[in-house]
């Protein structure tokens, strides 16, 4: 039978294709491709930081490391991962659609975002940017000689690929929904998308005119972020951050989406509160853009302005909780199996929790102030995005693995290599919650020697951790050709994606489907 | 790939395969061009902020090179824009009526407008370049405050260079529209890409009328 992956042959039929399962694989080649690149960088960084002294390195070189760490992983994997991937493969199929609203500009947008990568890999290779992934201004605007316009012009291209994606599933969720398939009935995973779109397509402008800003300012000599000639550099910082806060919700957001499909599958109940989880990812997103300046807390913010950004950075976490709490409530009385995707979202829960709590010891002023700029920033950020964003679409690359190629991944190594990432990722990064408390400076090549036994921790889980990423993706290329068929259901799990063909046609469904049940029909699926 | 709609009856030509209905493919293009104007607001928007800032921090600065832009000019190019508007909205009328004629002509009107406006921005750049008001190594000032003047000056190249770059990809896209309307693409069932170039194109223009102001009338009264 014809499906998506044998439908045409030929790398033009790929590289040509508006079908968006076959984007959204293109988009998994090229994400992973940045991963890796982003991961390269952080072996350098933790290699460095193995040894007290910047020994490895110079100081400028380390600087570079870390700062191309953090662009490739932020704008090139975190941002588009869950999104571009697994909801560009998954929107139209979950809600009974054959494609997206604009399949054309689907493709247009891959496009833009592998020419904004190709940018951002030539700012790399011809030297690098060393600004953070931050681009502080004036440092970035004034100071740093390395290559600022090309990176930042990188990060402006890939930008408007992310609003066109966000575009294109906001109509699409709108206007293409199957018959039946009402708003209240729409998959979790659709509702965080939703409001992921919302923040893509309202946050990404102004990053894009911000650093359009900082490339112009370098190119012709302007002065606007330049307190030397009247300019002011924490309007950057406000531009940057309004941004850049939400563009967390841009990663975590769909990880949340794929969390709630995980918990219900493998726990075969509902969703406990299905309607307050999916008003949390809105309340997330809303209240998501008001709480940039707990960013700012040190930048000659006025008292009262960082008090209100306190208090609503506390009350931000209000619908995240409710999501956790949910998610537990669902597991209640659940018959639960331990299938890896399972695994996955345990793990999202449990260090999301973590990245989540430490969030709020943040947006407590006081805190904040002795803790900014330290390692205990940076272990809680990266329980957040990559504790979160990372758990959350290895988790949904492995349910819907089987869907996407219709083979299975073998079960036992998958286990072990969940095992693996989520016992490397805690030793990499729990000591950096104990350096930052105890004082260590993030940025910086060297460190006093009494932080060498917690940064030795740090590295040795990095290398855990990296080993466990070769296993995922050396059995998921395994499985292409040696994974047994999968069927069109393995999970026994109910959705629309399910009942259809795996891998499915090129139009998803031989017919339209017509739904008469709520998302999560687990209870009826039980009772018939 | 058979569907249930064409099993019915012949699907138009103009629809994509997978929309149901040309009522659909309508609805979703127009949403589109909306929420992408909304992109378009949040974009100029940051310019905005930034404009509020300094304008609030040097408004003597301010006030006095806004005086160096040329109004006549400003004022004419207002009125340029404002009567393409009306063009673009007769243009859309004549394609729901289906009166190709009308169309075509309409469509070459605001067109041959939007360069006119662009013409006319080109006019102004040469002259601020000549007056050395271009930020940069060759500005020059005499009054105080050279670096806040040139704040302004940057402000204003980068406010309405970008308003003129879209300005250009309109022109760009109402050249598709006439050969296309030319060509008898659209019928009152099927004119949605003039439609949404129409929106498209009364967004930039309302860009203008903020940007207008803002920048040749900050000291007139
Ligand atoms: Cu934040």
């Amino acid at each position: 039978m014809k499906d998506y992956l044998n439908a045409t042959y030929g790398l033009k039929s790929w590289l040509l294709t508006r079908d968006h399962k076959r984007i959204a694989l293109l988009y998994l080649a090229s994400v992973t491709l940045f991963f890796f690149v982003g991961g390269a960088f952080a072996v350098m960084v933790r290699l460095e930081l193995a040894t007290p002294p910047a020994d490895l390195m110079q100081p400028e070189t380390y600087n570079k490391m870390f700062t191309m760490h953090g662009v490739a992983m932020v704008f090139f994997f975190l941002i588009p991962a869950i999104p571009a991937v697994l909801g560009n493969w998954l929107i139209p199929v979950m809600i009974g659609a054959r494609d997206l609203a604009f399949p054309k500009l689907n493709l247009a947008s891959w496009y833009i975002f592998m020419l904004g990568g190709l940018f951002t890999l030539w700012a790399m290779v011809t030297g690098g940017v060393d600004t953070g992934w931050t681009f502080y201004t004036p440092y970035s605007s004034a100071f740093s000689n390395t290559h600022v316009v090309t990176a930042a012009l990188g990060i402006f291209i890939a930008g408007f690929a992310s609003i066109l994606t966000g575009l294109n599933f906001i109509v699409t969720i709108h206007r293409m929904r199957a018959p039946g398939m009402t708003w209240f009935r729409l998959p979790l995973f659709v509702w965080s998308h939703y409001a992921t779109s919302l923040i893509m397509v309202l946050g990404t402008p102004v990053i894009a005119i911000t650093i359009l800003l900082v490339a112009a300012e370098r190119a012709f000599g302007l002065g606007l972020f330049d307190p030397a000639r009247g300019g002011d550099p924490v309007l950057f910082q406000h531009l940057f951050w309004f941004y850049s806060h939400p563009a967390v919700y841009i990663m975590v957001l769909p990880a949340m989406g794929v969390v709630s499909e995980l918990v219900a599958a493998f726990s075969r109940k509902p969703v406990f509160g299905y309607a307050f989880v999916a008003f949390a990812s809105l309340a997330i997103a809303v209240i998501g853009f008001l709480v940039w300046g707990h960013h700012m807390f040190v930048s000659s913010q006025s008292v009262y302005a960082a008090m209100i950004f306190s208090v609503l950075s506390f009350l931000v976490a209000v619908p995240s909780a409710v999501k956790v709490f949910n998610w537990t409530a669902t597991l209640y009385r659940g018959s639960i199996s331990y299938d890896t995707p399972m695994l996955y979202a345990f793990g999202f829960i449990g260090l999301f929790t973590i990245g989540g709590l430490t969030g709020l010891f943040l947006a407590t002023l006081g805190i904040d102030v002795h803790v900014t700029d330290t390692y205990f920033i940076v272990a809680h950020f990266h329980y957040i995005m990559f504790g979160g964003t990372i758990m959350g679409y290895l988790g949904g690359l492995h349910y819907w693995w089987p869907k996407m190629t219709g083979r299975l991944y073998p079960e036992g190594w998958a286990k072990l290599g969940a095992l693996t990432i989520f016992l490397g990722f805690n030793l990499t990064f729990f000591p950096q919650f104990v350096l930052g408390y105890l004082g260590m400076p993030r940025r910086y090549a060297a460190y006093p020697e009494e932080f060498q036994v917690l940064n030795v921790m740090s590295s040795a889980g990095a290398t855990i951790l990296g080993a466990g990423y070769l296993i995922p993706m050396i059995y998921f290329i395994w499985s292409l050709r040696y994974g047994r068929i999968a069927g069109p259901n393995p999970w026994g799990a109910v959705g629309l994606e399910w009942t259809t063909p795996s891998p499915p046609p090129t139009d998803n469904f031989e017919k339209t489907p017509i739904v008469t049940q709520p998302a999560y029909a687990y209870h009826l699926l039980e009772r018939a | 790939m058979a569907d249930a709609v064409a099993s019915h009856h012949a699907r138009h030509p103009a629809l994509a395969h997978h929309f149901d209905d040309l009522g659909q493919q309508r609805e979703a293009a127009s949403l589109g061009m909306w929420v992408f104007l909304v992109t378009e607001v949040l974009f100029f928007g940051g310019l905005f902020l930034a404009y509020l800032v300094y304008r609030t921090w040097y408004p003597a600065t301010f006030i006095e090179v806004s005086q160096h832009l040329d109004i006549f000019w400003g004022t004419t190019n207002t009125a340029v824009l404002i009567t393409s508007s009306l063009t673009m909205a007769l243009a859309v009328y004549a394609a729901e009526t289906g009166d190709r004629r009308s169309l075509v002509f309409f469509l070459l009107a605001t067109l041959t407008l939007g360069c006119v406006f662009l013409g006319i921005k080109a006019l102004e750049y040469s002259h601020k370049f000549h007056e050395h008001l271009v930020p940069g190594a060759a500005f020059q000032w005499d009054g105080d405050h050279a670096e806040r003047a040139a704040l302004f000056m940057s402000l204003y190249f980068i406010m309405t260079g970008l308003h003129a770059l879209h300005m250009i990809i309109g022109v760009g896209l109402m050249s598709v529209m006439t050969v296309l309307a030319w060509r008898g693409g659209f019928s009152p069932e099927y004119h949605v890409p003039v439609e949404v170039s129409g929106l498209y194109w009364h967004f930039v223009d309302i860009v203008w009328i903020f940007l207008f102001p803002l920048l040749y009338l900050i000291s007139r009264h």
